[in-house]
């Protein structure tokens, strides 16, 4: 057996030849049904290695560490641990044996502190005192400032994964998984989670590390291992290969360059937000501050910023989500439209695709024919005399799926069983399918894979061809360089006003961000406005 | 050693699907060690409870009598659970379902009012129960008063009425001073289905209700949007559905099915109105809500099983002198165990050794 895996599995550098691999699996498969999420997948994890994980979005990553984390039970093969087959009952043993894991999304409650976060994270029954003193070293001695006295709804994302990552290392893990942390984080975050993961590599312990962005797992990884279709197709060395051919691996073949069809014209003013000013909903929201931009059909207007500086409050003003008094702040289609319910705005023909894919973009627990209704009940002519057309809805999950690639194990399955690039797929064709004059979008490829991604983009800015007006939010200063015309900058509530994209350098829109104007008269004009 | 509670990665459909069985399983095991306590032979008492009101045609129609209200209040009930709006005062609203068609039937008694008489006192029994219910529901969208405690509170209110009422100004002349109104007139009654039997038209309405709840749930757009706004409250709110509204429609519809049911059994079954037409059939009807998984058709099966505890506690109490209140005990124990068995669709038991030494070995 030894043998055999050996021949299966040759280590990529040689290096480690004649210790046993930390953490192996041996033909590791997880069946849904007739699916095959995971299909016989052989990896070998060593200590002192940063482990990619890479494939296209439902290739079975998640799927694979989750098995490993004791989430969920393979149907068939092995797991072995330091050489001993071992079988977890739950994520509480494989935390006692020495695997940790980040997730994607983080599992904090806004309104305790971040110590209390962490206690309720651990399995231990150490007390609360001397666990906070545990906290304070392990952040002191990563390099991951916390406070433990803060609530967490006061942090930025980055730090709120900083305590999902002290959590994870109180337990002193030797093999940590981490499923696609960057995706939410800023470049500067980014650059110092790649420290710490460099320093914990240095201590001995093993990381494996999910990621769509390939630039950053040259720079960081070992080894790779890449996912097609739930098979292994490759391990490799990822710096010596580019981030082209990588992608080739994952898809197994080209992927499409985005292109910016020729002879876009920009028409009349589709959406106009005029001085809108909003006070948060919540405790913890932005207030939006004077608000004024036009959006021409045709064109793409793209919003970027630091998450947390009033986004998602103008995405809720914009959508209807927030009614606004004054019905002339929110334009739509030349009709004012501030006091209108989503519904209504919808019917002007807006769409809207929100950040968070599970529980707001879609109801995790229903199908997709009735997450394609919970959109289109209002203009699909999906509903006749108040009875559901069940054959409509079912079309749209359908022509989704074809459009736009959304892989999934059946054909009308819960959206939660989707792995998140595809749901986010299939969000962005329901609202695309519907010919929106108006979209407005937050994030459109978070977490999606790169060939997806520049299916979404290519979508968007055949959209905008077409004639509609499109609004993009996102964190990716790339993304909208890549398909925005202008580009404008969020900070504390308050927009910047737009710059086209030729002249919107990284300089410029970091200095934006960062919240200074970029001329001292305008912001005497904006203050005085 | 240690028992935690684990949460599943994949929803359990198999669990969710026994959950209720194992639920009437545990309580059966409970109740036969409860017997056992009472000095009564737990199989005889199982027997008189489960097998015996099966055997013969009255017991199978008295079955259908108590199960008609059961089903009609719990699948009212059901639309708000789903909708996450929590309506405890079904009892309450039965009640003044009651009094208002009992209003019709007492003014119109010894008149020679014609056919209309019934069918206006189920639309006014219905209105009554859903402005009744709507108190709570508006105290909760208006205020954010918890719907939980007005709803139960106002049965008291509703129970109290109906006793001033019994007592005073509509009580029967001729009654030798019982709290109770005259028989009521034959055109103030539900038609029985069977000559001299107890099965009554109410049966064929509990069952319209049944096949009505289906239909809404499952094929039109208001059944999906009960579903989105108590599954995913922020989905829903991005689907255009208003989750006030729907608190608003949800209790509205319950009161008025749990007035009808109210009197239906005051105007069937029962013939006129006095104290305790009801052995708790709006408290009973929220297990039965339960344990048919907030499924109209669940429920119907629910609702009949239910009503078999209390035709059997009855039984019960004839043949082996057990209290009429164990019956209580039972629906209490059933609630208990379908809610405890319902986490088990989402977490699972697990067995934990502390193994800190373990986990804190080297590194
Ligand atoms: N509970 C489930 N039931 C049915 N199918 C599932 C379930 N969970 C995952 N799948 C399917 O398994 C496949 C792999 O999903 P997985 O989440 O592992 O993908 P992934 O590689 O992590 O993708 P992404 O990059 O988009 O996160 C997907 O096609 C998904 O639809
Ligand atoms: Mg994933």
């Amino acid at each position: 057996m030894q043998a055999h895996q050996r021949m299966l599995d040759p280590t990529p550098n040689g290096l480690h030849s004649g210790e046993s691999p930390l953490l192996q699996t041996l033909g590791l498969t997880k069946r849904y049904g007739d699916f095959l999420a995971n299909d016989s997948i052989d990896i070998d994890i060593w200590p002192k290695e940063i482990h990619a994980l890479l494939g296209e979005n439902g290739a079975g990553k998640s799927t694979l560490v989750k098995a490993i984390y004791g989430l969920i039970q393979p149907s068939a093969g092995e797991i072995r641990w330091q050489g001993a087959r071992i079988v977890l009952s739950g994520p509480s043993e494989a935390r006692s044996r020495g695997i940790g894991m980040v997730f994607q999304h983080f599992s904090l409650f806004d309104n305790l502190t971040v110590a209390e976060n962490v206690a309720l994270g651990l399995d231990g029954r150490e007390s609360f005192k001397d666990m906070s003193a545990r906290l304070e070293q392990v952040s002191k001695t990563y390099g991951l400032p916390l406070d433990p006295k803060r609530e967490v709804w006061q942090l930025s994302v980055g730090e709120r994964q900083r305590i999902e990552i002290v959590r994870a290392l109180m337990q002193d893990p030797k093999f940590l998984i981490l499923d696609e942390p960057t995706a939410v984080l800023t470049p500067q975050e980014a650059d110092q989670l790649f420290i710490v993961l460099e320093r914990l590599k240095a201590e001995g312990r093993a990381i494996l590390y999910i990621s769509h962005k390939l630039e950053e797992v040259k720079r960081l990884c070992d080894t790779a291992t890449i996912l097609r279709g739930g098979k292994k197709v490759e391990t490799c060395n990822p710096r010596l290969e580019t981030a082209a051919s990588l992608a080739r691996m994952m898809v197994g073949g080209e992927i499409k360059e985005v292109k910016a069809p020729a002879g876009r014209q920009t028409t009349v003013p589709r959406l106009v937000v005029n001085d809108l000013s909003l006070a948060p909903s919540e405790a913890h929201g932005v207030r939006l501050e004077h608000i004024s931009f036009e959006l021409k059909g045709g064109e793409i207007l793209g919003i970027a910023g630091v998450a947390g500086n009033g986004q998602d409050e103008l995405f809720a003003a914009l959508s209807g989500e927030r009614l606004s008094r004054d019905p002339g702040t929110v334009v739509i289609e030349g009709i004012a439209a501030g006091h209108l319910s989503i519904t209504q705005r919808r019917k002007l023909g807006a769409a809207f695709v929100p950040e968070e894919r599970l529980g707001h973009g879609t109801a995790p627990r229903m199908r997709l024919s009735e997450n394609a209704l919970l959109t289109g009940h209002a203009a699909s002519g999906m509903v006749r005399r108040g009875f559901i057309d069940t054959a409509a809805t079912l079309k749209t999950v359908d022509r989704a799926t074809e459009t736009f690639d959304v892989r999934k194990a059946k054909r009308d399955p819960e959206a939660a069983s989707l792995s998140g690039g595809n749901l986010q797929k299939f969000i962005v064709g329901r609202e695309i399918l519907r010919n929106p004059a108006v979209l407005v979008v937050s994030q459109p490829t978070w977490g999606v894979d790169a060939g997806a991604a520049a299916v979404i983009r290519q979508a968007l800015l055949d959209l905008a061809t077409a004639g509609a007006a499109v609004l993009v939010t996102s964190q990716d200063l790339d993304e909208l360089a890549e398909i925005a015309d202008r580009i404008a900058v969020m900070f504390h509530g308050r927009l910047s006003a737009p710059l086209a994209t030729s002249e919107a350098t990284r300089e410029k829109l970091g200095l934006l961000m960062g919240g200074s104007s970029l001329e001292p008269k305008e912001a005497a004009h904006a203050v005085g406005a | 050693m240690q028992l935690v509670l684990e949460k599943r990665a994949e929803r359990s459909n198999t669990i969710a699907l026994v959950s209720p069985l194992i639920a009437i399983g545990l309580t059966i095991v409970t109740m036969t060690i409860l017997f056992a306590i009472l000095g009564k032979n737990p199989l005889l008492a199982l027997h008189a409870y489960f097998v015996a009101p099966l055997t013969d045609s009255y017991s199978l129609q008295e079955i259908a009598v108590k199960a008609t209200p059961l089903v009609m209040i719990a699948i009212g009930l059901s639309l708000c659970y789903l909708a996450n709006a929590w309506n405890i005062g079904a009892e309450g609203q039965f009640l003044i379902g009651a009094v208002a068609g009992s209003w019709i039937a007492v003014k119109t008694q010894g008149t020679d009012a014609g056919a209309w008489v019934l069918p206006a006192m189920l639309v006014l029994a219905a209105a009554a129960g859903a402005l009744y219910a709507l108190i709570p529901a508006i105290c909760k969208v208006k205020f954010g008063a918890s719907e939980i405690l007005t709803s139960l509170m106002l049965v008291y209110v509703a129970d109290l009425f109906l006793d001033y009422l019994v007592r005073g100004p509509w009580r029967d002349p001729h009654g030798f001073n019982f709290p109770t109104t005259a028989e009521f007139d034959p055109v103030a009654t539900v038609p029985l289905l069977i000559e001299g039997g107890r099965l009554h038209l109410g049966s064929i309405i509990a069952l319209l209700v049944v096949a009505a709840a289906a239909i809404l749930l499952g094929r039109t757009i208001k059944g999906f949007e009960i579903r989105v706004v108590g599954a995913a409250p922020r989905a829903a709110r991005f689907g255009g559905f208003n989750a006030n509204q729907l608190i608003i429609l949800t209790f509205a519809v319950s009161g008025a099915l749990a007035g009808l049911a109210g009197i239906i059994e005051v105007a069937g079954p029962v013939g006129h109105l006095q104290p305790g037409i009801s052995p708790g059939y709006g408290f009973t009807a929220i297990i039965v809500a339960f344990l048919g998984r907030l499924n109209p058709l669940g429920i119907l099966i629910a609702g009949l099983f239910l009503a078999l505890t209390f035709i059997g506690g009855e039984q019960a109490q004839i043949a082996m002198k057990i209290p009429l209140d164990v019956t209580k005990v039972f629906q209490g124990i059933l609630l208990f165990y379908v809610l405890a068995c319902d986490s088990l669709i989402l977490y699972r038991f697990k067995l934990v050794f502390p193994n800190r030494q373990v986990a804190r070995g080297t590194g």
